[in-house]
């Protein structure tokens, strides 16, 4: 686990609030009146819920120092709860199902982050292993959370708050946008508050955090609580908002590393690295992809050029973390400092 | 890419009014949002006259690239002989493009996403449960026509509720029925079931346990007991599962796998000493890929299929003649022609083929839209005198498609693995579709009522979106 990221660190010329308002602005504003259907499909929305999943992982791996391989289960758990309340609880708006939803994926996280407080590192990634199992066969074994479906898949709800429905492609964007946002603003004052820094504290050194006083156990838990709260929204904007399906097998175990791998390549203990990592991890393959569809698709079949953007993104990530072992936020802000230098020298 | 630029250029040229500072951060913006641009619409609509385009969601990587390079093959292959011998259909020319899914939802949604942009789709041919699922909404939004071939939501033959799903040939209940009146045949007769025991081992997943309720209820009806077993993913190891099959002593053991869990599954059943040729496998344990693998213990396995396997019909052979001898064949391993999967990819071509050419009757020689397609298929028609005139008589027996049966009473038949290949051990064999229809109703209608769906009626179903 790396220092405090660089979230900390100012760039002089501008206050910190306006980089993010001005990228909320041009996506609430800019993006709905040019998008096109492919762009929020198969672009946005992806990278919406898995950047807030990344967010939610980064609490507690990036700032907690507790490393998970549940995520997906959180996500499946946040998922099929909000798609249970809505289904079965009449009258509950939907932002009440997700909100619920949250908490199921939360209390759940707390039972798996028991062993924290004895597991550290490969040992603690290994028993959150068992989350993800775990939450995976309960969801196929018992077909009751998916209302007895014959086969397991259900379809999501329509999306309407309060008569007003998103069914959309924009609709569902914005809705999207909407909670990541929230979510967001909200993970980012918890990581500047006091329970923040006790995070980073045990982090850093668990024995010297007990010894000023930190709770390692309460703080511990709230961590796994917080994380997988925020990770089961997202399960629900990936199924709800995004795939319109909820299926466990969607689910499993390659999703918790592809979110383990947004935030290490992102960037460690910062917020902004699960947007910068989500990028990388989900448009760049299919801007990757187009591009060689396009300069190759007559000369190889799909396999082929499949595997060979397989092989650049490989290549690409190892690249990368040698280049920049803090992330691409680090990559990113000596980047930027360079050039306000340039700029300002001359 | 000039076209997209200029579309760009309009919505970004409004907002280029404020102080020269906001300008330069909207010239930064707008390159940004160009270059994404760039990235996202490469390769977009050319509305060509008299094509008519597939949008192919073809998996040729990872776990299941065996069942997906065989049944993307033979489609193509198909294709390509309507293109070659005909030159098209009625002079249409038929064009596609792949779009690699590994069989994972969120990349087939993406492949719709991109795809669907492109001008004259006829169909949506996904081969996976998962996606067909997620695309459900997006393809009756878009009134283009989705096939499910021998997989896919069961309730969706009916099509009041879902006008524009089409699980052809064979539904899983009616694989169901299939097997338990093939299982009969071989006891010799529907009431000499009374008494018996079947077992059925499925794959721990949403594709293996869909059947779970339909082989209790034909238990109830006929009078067998039915046992049934769970093999969790991926079903690499199954000595428990197969001791407590050798306890029970079945007549019969239905074989519901998937990948992996087919082979290792036969060779537990040699070591526990079961007989192989009581087992009965289902449409996804049923290809040359499920049986090699277990070597000799596979000798005597029967399967279910809607399309008989080898060579020698006569469209496969005008394949391997057209289309390889041209060195446009798909596959490239040339021993897989005539495969389970690229058999299933040919019929599935000619029931693609054959749509948009009743289609084509009724609306003209031209590019159809996706609801004229959808009209096509709800008229397909092909009896056995059709199919043989199309090459394919003993490949596949008969489809009957009407508005509301989306599958079309297919026939199934069963296959014997001698070793070296399938031979076909029975008749075409009818599942028992009256009494399947009140519980696909009743589910369909369950489905309609939670979403809000109108019951389509003869009328609706005539009406047709044409452009």
């Amino acid at each position: 686990m790396t220092a405090i990221s660089s979230d900390f660190s100012s760039v002089p010329v501008l206050p910190k609030w306006i980089v993010p308002v001005l990228l909320l602005a041009f996506a609430y504003g800019v993006v709905p009146l040019i998008g096109s259907s492919y762009l929020f499909e198969a672009i946005l929305l992806p990278f919406l819920a898995l950047s807030l999943a990344g967010v939610g992982l980064n609490i507690l791996t990036g700032y907690a120092g507790q490393v998970s391989l549940g995520s997906a289960a959180f996500m499946a758990a946040g998922a099929f709860a909000a798609y249970n309340f809505n289904l079965r609880v009449e009258g509950l708006p939907l932002i009440g199902s997700i909100f619920l939803a949250g908490i199921v994926a939360a209390a759940i996280g707390i039972v798996f982050g028991l062993p924290s407080l004895r597991l550290k590192g490969f040992y603690l990634a290994v028993s959150t292993l068992a989350a993800q199992f775990f939450v995976q066969w309960a969801l196929t074994k018992f077909s009751w959370f998916s209302n007895n479906s014959a086969s397991g898949v259900i379809d999501a709800p329509r999306l309407s708050i309060s008569g007003y429905a998103l069914d959309g492609a924009i609709g569902r964007y914005l809705f999207a946008l909407t909670i990541v946002t929230v979510l967001t603003f909200l993970a980012y004052r918890l990581v500047t508050s006091q329970t923040g820094r006790n995070f980073i504290a045990i982090r850093d050194n668990e024995t010297a955090a007990r010894i000023i006083g930190i709770p390692v156990l309460k703080t511990k838990l709230l961590a796994f609580a917080i994380s997988s709260f925020i990770i089961g929204v997202a399960g629900v904007i990936w199924a709800f908002a995004y795939l319109r399906t909820v299926e466990p097998d969607g689910f499993d175990l390659d999703r918790s590393f592809q979110i383990l791998f947004i935030i290490i390549i992102g960037g460690l203990a910062s917020i902004r690295g699960a947007f910068f990592g989500a990028a990388l991890i989900v448009v760049f393959p299919l801007g990757l992809s187009r591009l060689g569809g396009f300069l190759l698709g007559d000369l190889f079949d799909s396999g082929v050029l499949d595997m060979s953007q397989r092989i650049v993104l490989g290549a690409l990530i190892i690249l990368f973390l040698i280049l920049e072992p803090d992330g691409l936020v680090a990559l990113w802000d000596r980047i930027r400092r360079r050039l306000l230098f340039a700029w300002q020298s001359t | 890419m000039n076209p997209i630029r200029k579309m760009n250029k309009g919505p970004n040229k409004k907002a280029h009014t404020g102080s020269t500072s906001t300008m330069t951060f909207l010239s930064t913006i707008k390159a940004a949002a160009l270059s994404a641009a760039m990235i996202v619409s490469v390769a977009l609509p050319a509305a060509h006259a008299d094509e008519q385009y597939f949008p192919l969601q073809s998996y040729r990587v990872g776990p299941y690239a065996a069942g997906g390079t065989g049944f993307f093959g033979g489609f193509i292959d198909y294709l390509n002989l309507i293109n070659i011998r005909d030159g098209g259909v009625n002079g249409v020319k038929l064009t596609w493009d792949e779009c690699e899914t590994q069989y994972e939802v969120e990349r087939g949604v993406e492949c719709y996403e991109r795809q669907k942009s492109h001008a004259g789709a006829a169909a949506w041919n996904p081969l996976s449960v998962g996606i067909a699922y997620a695309m459900i909404d997006r393809i009756t939004a878009d009134k283009v026509p989705l096939i499910t071939v021998n997989h896919g939501r069961t309730d969706s033959t009916d099509g009041r509720v879902f006008p524009y799903v089409f699980p052809l040939l064979l539904n899983p209940y009616s694989e169901t029925s299939g097997i338990v009146n093939y299982i009969a045949s071989k006891e010799g007769g529907i009431d000499k079931l009374k008494g018996k025991k079947i077992v059925v081992l499925y794959h721990g997943s949403p594709y293996g346990k869909e059947t779970i309720p339909i082989y209790d209820l034909l238990a109830q009806k006929y009078g067998f007991t039915v046992q049934q077993i769970e093999v969790p993913h991926p079903g690499n190891e199954q000595q428990s599962q197969w001791l407590t099959i050798r306890r029970a002593k079945p007549d019969f053991v239905v074989l519901r796998g998937w990948g992996v869990m087919n082979p290792v599954a036969l060779k537990t059943a040699v070591k526990v000493g079961y007989p192989v040729d009581h087992i009965v496998g289902n449409v996804w344990s049923n290809s040359e890929e499920d049986v090699i693998p277990a070597g000799d213990a596979a000798k005597g396995y029967t399967a279910i299929t809607t399309q008989a396997s080898g060579n020698s019909y006569p469209v496969v052979q005008e394949i391997v003649k057209t289309v390889y001898g041209a060195g446009k064949g798909n596959l490239e391993d040339k021993s897989r022609i005539g495969s389970v999967y690229h058999n299933l990819g040919i019929v599935n071509g000619i029931l693609n083929v054959e749509a948009i050419r009743v289609a084509q009757e009724k609306f003209g020689h031209r590019t159809l839209t996706g609801d004229e397609v959808r009209w096509g298929f709800e008229h397909l028609k092909l009896d056995p005198a059709k199919v043989e005139a199309l090459g394919a008589k003993d490949l596949f027996h008969s489809i009957n498609v009407s508005w509301d049966n989306h599958e079309g009473e297919g026939y199934v038949t069963f296959q014997q693995w001698d070793g070296k290949k399938w031979n076909v051990v029975s008749d075409w064999i009818a599942p028992d579709w009256a009494l399947l229809r009140p519980i696909i109703e009743k589910s369909a209608e369950a489905y309609a009522a939670e979403k809000g769906i109108k019951l389509r009626t003869a009328d609706d179903a005539n009406a047709v979106t044409t452009n």
